[in-house]
């Protein structure tokens, strides 16, 4: 078994397998994406940081492409969705 | 009058030409306003649309102030759009050399009815926490704000057209003179007067005129929502004034209603193109992560230029040019074009309707570039 990374996505403790991207993180804690301007749902798209769908709060730095980072420890992620 | 179609042709359909536009038609004059392109696409598109009172001279601040007055007065009927915010200039002391320009700006400002603050360093830290630690202090200026030009213009533009101003767009002109606009399509129109107000294209229409191209750049962040609260500007530009390369930055940041990020300035003589110059865009980039190491952080979402309007003694050209009575100037407002539109359109319209001004209009005149260009001879 892999070795296993826990961080947290809204507050809520998640566990994922080391190397996992930040936006898998994000589906395994239940949380939604973010919400367009116009108030639409939005999420991971491409999974290559092209659409920048996916952007989240990453220990405080906001518009972060979580499909294009890889989960670390202790990480505090925020979707707004 | 001399018999024409019009009373006044205004060549441009940015901010300044909008306003002039406005006057004009308020004075119930015939308008017609004709532009290459569209409705502040030029200079109005590439400016940050602050709303500044402005002290480098005494000139340039009576027309900063009383044109900053003006808008405050068209508040209430500005669409939302306009992204009207009175959110106050912070001028950013470094060190106690500009801590001593802060005090000499605050007293300038207070003598003329300015309401303005001068900020210790913790103050100055405590409004701006994303500013870099160990600031000198600043001055806050609570009247300045910032809008949003091209919405602007178009909002100027409307209210001339509800007058009865006709406007062309798409139509390039490729010359005027003695009442006459000729278009490049070889079509014509016939005024009284003709304003020039086609900013740093202005000389290729009035060719003997003082008026340089000034390139800048500017760029937009992704949503950040409080990372700054005021429109923010450094005073080291004092020390950097005597540097031999005429291209130079300066930091210079607003918060826009979007919870977007502004970030200017640069400025360059003999720049023609309008692509990026990656490498005074990075030296603008550095100079305000200087300021503001966050920004490094952000995401930038576009980058793109224009082309300031500059004259010799910083001060715009309005009025009367030259030989040829029908023509008229409204140009050269550099980087203050858009604080400025509302009064260059009242002195205007009071210049052709002989009528006395709020502010002394003499050292707009165009007529004092030809005496300052004889006495460098």
């Amino acid at each position: 078994m892999s070795e296993q990374i826990e961080l947290s996505v809204n507050g809520r403790r998640v566990t994922v397998a080391a190397g996992s991207s930040v936006a898998v993180a994000m589906m395994i804690g239940g949380a939604s994406c973010r919400t367009s301007v116009s108030g639409e749902p939005r999420g991971p798209l491409c999974g290559m940081g092209i659409c920048y769908e996916c952007r989240a709060e990453i220990d405080g730095v906001a518009h972060r492409r979580s499909c294009q980072i890889a989960c670390m420890s202790r990480m505090a992620i925020k979707t707004d969705g | 009058m001399s018999a024409g179609k019009y009373d006044v042709v205004i060549v441009g359909a940015g901010i300044v030409g909008a306003a002039c536009a406005l006057e004009c038609a308020r004075e119930k004059m015939r308008v017609a306003v004709v532009d290459h392109d569209v409705i502040g696409g030029g200079a109005t598109a590439a400016g940050m649309g602050h709303i500044v009172a402005m002290d480098d001279s005494d000139a340039q601040f009576a027309l900063t102030r009383f044109s900053q007055q003006l808008w405050q007065q068209a508040r209430a009927e500005l669409p939302d759009d306009v992204e009207y915010t009175q959110c106050g200039t912070i001028w950013v002391a470094t060190d106690d050399e500009e801590m001593a320009e802060v005090h000499r700006k605050a007293s300038y400002y207070e003598h003329r009815g300015v309401p303005v603050q001068i900020l210790t360093a913790e103050e100055l830290e405590r409004l701006e926490p994303n500013l870099r630690k160990g600031m000198a202090g600043g001055l806050l200026v609570s009247e300045d704000g910032v809008l949003y030009p091209p919405c602007a213009a178009r909002f100027l533009v409307e209210k001339a057209q509800a007058l009865g101003a006709i406007v062309q767009l798409g139509a390039p002109v490729s010359e005027i003179g003695n009442g006459r606009v000729r278009r490049a399509d070889g079509s014509e129109l016939w005024a009284g007067v003709i304003v020039n107000a086609a900013g740093a294209w202005a000389p290729e229409l009035t060719r003997d005129i003082s008026v340089k191209k000034r390139k800048g750049h500017l760029v937009i962040t992704d949503r950040y929502p409080g990372l700054v609260q005021h429109q923010l500007v450094e005073l080291g530009y004092l020390k950097s004034a005597h540097s031999v390369t005429s291209d130079s930055v300066a930091f210079n940041v607003q918060p826009r209603r979007t919870g977007q990020v502004l970030i200017g300035s640069s400025r360059q003589y003999g720049a023609e193109h309008k692509e990026v110059d990656h490498e005074i865009l990075t030296r603008m980039l550095q100079r305000a992560q200087e300021y503001m190491p966050s920004l490094a952080q952000t995401c930038a979402i576009r980058v793109w230029t224009g082309f300031r309007a500059a004259t010799p003694d910083k001060l715009p050209l309005i009025g009367p040019w030259g030989e040829d009575s029908t023509l008229y100037l409204a140009t050269g407002h550099e980087g203050l074009g858009i604080t400025t539109s509302l009064a260059t359109g009242r002195l205007l319209a009071d210049q052709l309707v002989g009528r006395a001004s709020m502010i002394p209009r003499e050292p707009y005149l165009p007529s004092r570039t030809t005496t300052m260009e004889h006495a460098h001879v």
